[in-house]
């Protein structure tokens, strides 16, 4: 020892041995402690960690079906899916949230509302490793681009998921509607279940109706992923159900035809098979892009539809509820012949006005100065207010009413078609209830020629002309004409409940429709220009509905205000005559008058859907029978 | 120390028996076969653990070649050499430590490393594994044993010193192991037993007080994790339920070699470093821990053998208390993995992936294999 204290070595070692013992005891002690927490964990509770290391392993994934696919009648594909490219963040392997997401808002356009809902799922408890979308939809430019940075972006992917897509977006927009995302309402209604791995739902028109049956069944598989949700390998399959393809009575042509014929203007236009009561066009023009509203719309894209003054998003020929004006003479023919209140022989003199009482107010008739000694078929031919006045008034409102309801008008009497309005028929309850007066014989002498409270919509319009082109056997408007497989239509399509309309005297349905071929083809016809020189003959009837007042808020300019105080242009007919193929519903907002401007558009469909497209019809048919022959 | 006496077998040691070739090489045969056994194991179980990854072994295996050579070189040193040059390295450690305090580099918020030009890089804090207790073996047996109060408390600031220092880069994992190294010769100079329950009280009187001041918030997070670990179970209770789960679903015999599917599917986290013995409690089960525990026990009971039958005071401090520091790696990693004590960097000794313990772990072992094989005959 270097200062040469005396060291006592031999009680230094013994002290050492006895420490060591003591640290010997301790080792072995605390030894025995892991080996016992080695034991609790893998004997003890064995079964709780393998079935947490199993629930790690395995991931049952739901398989979202692919949505049934739409085609028109002559199987034209009207609503597909397609791969959509969305771009996600796994915040795990990102290297500086903020400055990969201001990189990918110099490659991509990612928009306010985006980054708010990505701040947001951020936020959120989530697994580690668990990627979160950040924009939906990238086109082949961002794609590109994207591919072409995708080195300096770690943590950032692109998913693929099917998504509707409407190939004939604006012509289809307002007879098939659309899906959209599920929203919290949406989500509050839906099989959590079946729909575990969609996204999308029907949010109107067909998409909406037939939602079960388009969506189909969700599949799962039984997955082995890692910690960073990557599938390894899938365990287990069962494969979903895809939803059923369907098949609707529309035609894409005649659809296109309509959209053309109204395009630059305001209308609806509503044709159906009188037989089948099968919907060939519904066409609201103007109509809108609806695969802009599937994976959501920007904001401003919105606010340009929605606040346009012709109102594209406005499904006219469903819920635009029109005076139906004179379109509703064939009808009320039918009632008053039916009730008594006139006959085919009866005739008045019409001096070019009404009056109720000697020393009432003076209805006028559209003509100036009359139209003199008048029975039904000239009234129907003319259009004459005054004949449709005086029966208005002797068969009074309740008698109209009857027989109008019976037509469809004041319900919705259409099978499939979500979102369509039910118009007004106006009876005595109704003005008591709702304006707290009683029916004066004026209310009557208006609901004669479709004005005052009457109100109906081009779907409404159209059904009724069906029911007289059928003489008064119904067969309610629907747009689902087969579902694709086994699965039938009535178990889907709602049964229709109407009982067909039988007079007293049948033959009065051939009457009113004479009078109603008169309007195309009479000498006096307010329609002989739309129906001449036709190779069939047809039957329709044309109106005029005024427009009463300007919404307050428009800005003036006296050319548009012009134009938007004209009359709405209606027409209502069907052909051939015989044995109708076709009826039709036509309304030109601000169009001026019916036979001028809706006839004509009438005309053309007539033409397209019995020379036209039959005859290509007939030639494809030709065509596969001589191909068929070859072989 | 003659070149001769490495090539001369038939040379005799001090105490006249023939001296072997382990001897002569100034080895260990059992501790070497049970570290060799040690190593070699643990060289399977990382190959699992880094899934595979041959590139993993294959470096962890060069890493303990060059720490075999440096045990190999300790073991050739006389324990004097320790003894002479314990201070001189205990001053450059502490420079070495200010320097990392003020010039260092690392990564993950903790400053470890020291970059000197022309040298590896290297970290302090390391070799303070060593150094401190070797200096507080040095100042302890110069005096009469057991020590006097003042002597415990100057052991005890040779100790506290380095140990404060890397709290402060922060490396709380190291600097536990440091402090328990020093602490160890300490208690086996043979403190008081009244010293040491008073020290007892101190220390968990202290310990809510560092929680307050010393802690940092990360430290904190993984004291609350070990006691909840559900109450973030995708945060910071991840790897402790991931871990758990690992080890619990291995079962008595475990899930077999490369057939975990906690660590080969990426659940458990750092399955090749810290957490690797959960890959060998879920891939060999209960049976493959009571091997490594058997293992681990035989090398700490040749070690205490090696420290009661070293000869001198310095030595026997020296040697029990690095046997003690491997036995508190083990302690710290597996209870931290099987979730008994929060998290901490400490990994296990010679199998976790990772070179600088390693290499100092093999040079206290050297230190051991020259106590053991530099005995002489004294009188008593």
């Amino acid at each position: 020892m270097p200062w040469g204290e005396f060291k006592d070595t031999a009680a230094e070692r013994r002290l050492f041995q006895r420490r060591t013992l003591v640290m010997l005891a301790f080792v072995l002690v605390l030894i025995g402690g892991l080996l016992a927490r080695m034991y609790q964990l893998q004997i003890v509770e064995h079964e709780v960690y393998t079935t947490l290391s199993d629930k790690n392993r395995v991931q049952v994934q739901s398989v979202p079906p692919p949505r049934g696919l739409v085609y028109d009648r002559n199987r034209t594909l009207l609503a597909e899916n397609r791969p959509v490219f969305s771009v996600t963040l796994v915040p795990e392997r990102v290297d500086g949230m903020a400055e990969t997401l201001t990189q990918l808002d110099r490659i991509l356009d990612v928009s306010e509302e985006d980054l708010e809902r990505f701040q947001r799922r951020l936020q959120e408890p989530r697994r580690p490793f668990q990627e979160i979308p950040l924009r939906y939809d990238l086109d082949e430019q961002e794609m590109a681009r994207l591919a072409v940075h995708r080195h300096e972006l770690p943590g950032v992917e692109v998913k693929a998921e099917l998504v509707r897509y409407y190939p004939h977006s604006e012509l289809t927009a307002h007879a098939l509607g659309f899906v959209g995302r599920i929203n919290r309402d949406e989500l509050q209604r839906i099989d959590p279940v079946n729909y575990a791995g969609t996204n999308y739902i029907g949010k109107s028109g067909i998409e909406r109706f037939y939602e079960d049956i388009l969506h189909g069944q969700v599949g799962y598989q039984h997955v082995e992923t890692n910690a960073r949700g990557r599938t390894l390998r899938v365990l287990e399959r069962e494969n979903p159900v895809p939803g059923e393809d369907l098949q609707l009575h529309l035609d894409l042509r005649l659809q296109k035809r309509a959209h053309e014929l109204l395009d630059g203007r305001r209308g609806a236009i509503v044709a159906i098979e009188p037989a089948t009561g099968g919907i060939l066009a519904l066409a609201s023009v103007p109509g809108f892009d609806a695969n802009k509203f599937v994976t959501g719309i920007s904001v401003t894209d919105y606010r340009e539809l929605s606040e346009s003054r012709d109102k594209p998003l406005f499904n006219r020929a469903l819920r635009g509820q029109y005076p139906p004006g004179s379109t509703m003479k064939p009808m009320l023919a039918i009632a008053a012949l039916d009730s008594g209140a006139t006959t085919k022989d009866y005739t008045i003199w019409d001096p070019g006005y009404f009056r109720l009482n000697e020393s009432g107010r003076r209805y006028r008739d559209w003509k100036r100065g009359g139209h003199g000694w008048v029975d039904l078929m000239d009234a129907m031919a003319e259009s004459c207010d005054v004949y449709f006045y005086e029966i208005a008034v002797k068969m009074g409102v309740d008698t109209m009413y009857d027989y109008l309801s019976r037509f469809g008008f004041g319900e919705d009497a259409a099978l499939d078609v979500s979102g369509a309005l039910s118009g007004l028929l106006p009876s005595r309850d109704w003005k008591r209830a709702m304006r707290d007066e009683q029916w004066y014989p004026g209310d009557s002498v208006n609901m004669g020629i479709g004005q005052g409270f009457m109100l109906a919509t081009p779907l409404q319009l159209a059904t009724a002309t069906s029911l007289i082109a059928n003489r008064g056997s119904w067969a309610e408007p629907r747009l689902l004409k087969d579902i694709d497989g086994d699965t039938s239509v009535s178990g889907f399509l709602p049964d229709g409940n109407h009982e067909p309309l039988k007079l007293k005297d049948p033959s009065d349905w051939e009457y009113v429709v004479d009078t109603m071929a008169e309007v195309m083809h009479g000498r006096k016809g307010t329609a002989r220009g739309a129906g001449a020189g036709a190779p069939y003959r047809m039957a329709g009837k044309t109106g005029t509905a005024q427009v009463f007042s300007l919404a307050e808020d428009e800005e003036y300019d006296a050319e548009e205000v012009r134009e938007r105080l004209r009359d709405h242009a209606l027409f209502v007919g069907f052909a051939p005559v015989e044995n109708p193929e076709i009826a039709v519903a036509v309304i030109v907002e601000n169009g001026g008058g019916g036979s001028s401007t809706a006839a004509p558009v009438a005309r053309e469909l007539f033409d397209a859907w019995l020379l036209e497209f039959q005859q290509s019809d007939d030639e494809a048919l030709v065509g596969r029978v001589d191909s068929g022959g070859e072989n | 120390m003659a070149l001769h006496d490495f090539i001369d077998p038939t040379a005799t040691n001090p105490l006249g028996r023939p001296r072997g070739i382990w001897s002569a090489l100034h080895l260990d045969p059992v501790l070497l076969f049970l570290l060799l056994a040690l190593v070699s194991g643990g060289l399977f179980v990382l190959y699992s653990g880094a899934d595979g990854n041959s590139q993993v072994v294959k470096a962890q295996g060069i890493r303990l070649g060059v720490a075999f050579v440096v045990m190999l070189v300790f073991a050739q040193l006389d324990p004097s050499v320790f003894r002479r040059w314990a201070p001189w390295l205990y001053a450059a450690g502490i420079a070495a430590l200010l320097a990392v305090l003020l010039v260092g580099v690392g990564a993950k918020g903790a400053q470890r490393w020291l970059a000197i030009p022309g040298l590896p890089r290297f970290q302090p804090s390391e070799l303070m594994k060593l150094v401190v207790p070797m200096m507080a073996a040095w100042y302890l047996s110069r005096h009469f044993l057991p020590p006097r109060f003042r002597h415990v408390i100057v052991g005890l600031a040779i100790v506290l010193v380095p140990m404060m220092m890397i709290i402060q880069q922060p490396d709380l994992g190291t600097s536990l192991l440091v402090g328990m190294a020093g602490l160890f010769v300490v208690f086996f100079a043979g403190i008081s037993w009244k010293l040491i329950l008073a020290f007892v009280a101190l220390v968990s009187v202290s310990a809510p007080m560092m929680w307050f001041f010393v802690m940092r918030e990360y430290q904190k997070q993984r004291v609350l994790t070990l006691l909840d670990p559900q109450s973030d179970p995708l945060g910071a209770g991840w790897n402790i339920i991931q871990s758990k789960t690992a080890i619990g679903s291995g079962g008595i015999d475990g899930k077999g070699w490369l057939q975990g599917t906690q660590s080969h599917l990426e659940f458990l986290p750092e399955s090749h470093t810290d957490f690797i013995v959960a890959v060998l409690a879920e891939e060999f089960g209960f049976i493959g821990m009571l091997v490594l525990m058997l293992v681990y026990v035989l090398i700490i009971l040749r070690c205490l053998y090696i420290a009661a039958t070293a000869q001198d005071s310095f030595s026997r401090l020296l040697a029990g208390a690095l046997t003690m520091t491997f036995f508190i790696y083990i302690f710290v990693n597996v209870g931290m993995v099987s979730g008994l004590l929060p998290v901490v960097g400490v990994p296990l000794p010679l199998i976790s992936y990772g070179g600088t313990s390693g290499v100092t772990l093999m040079a206290a072992f050297g230190v051991l294999m020259s106590i053991h094989t530099h005995r002489r005959m004294i009188s008593a």
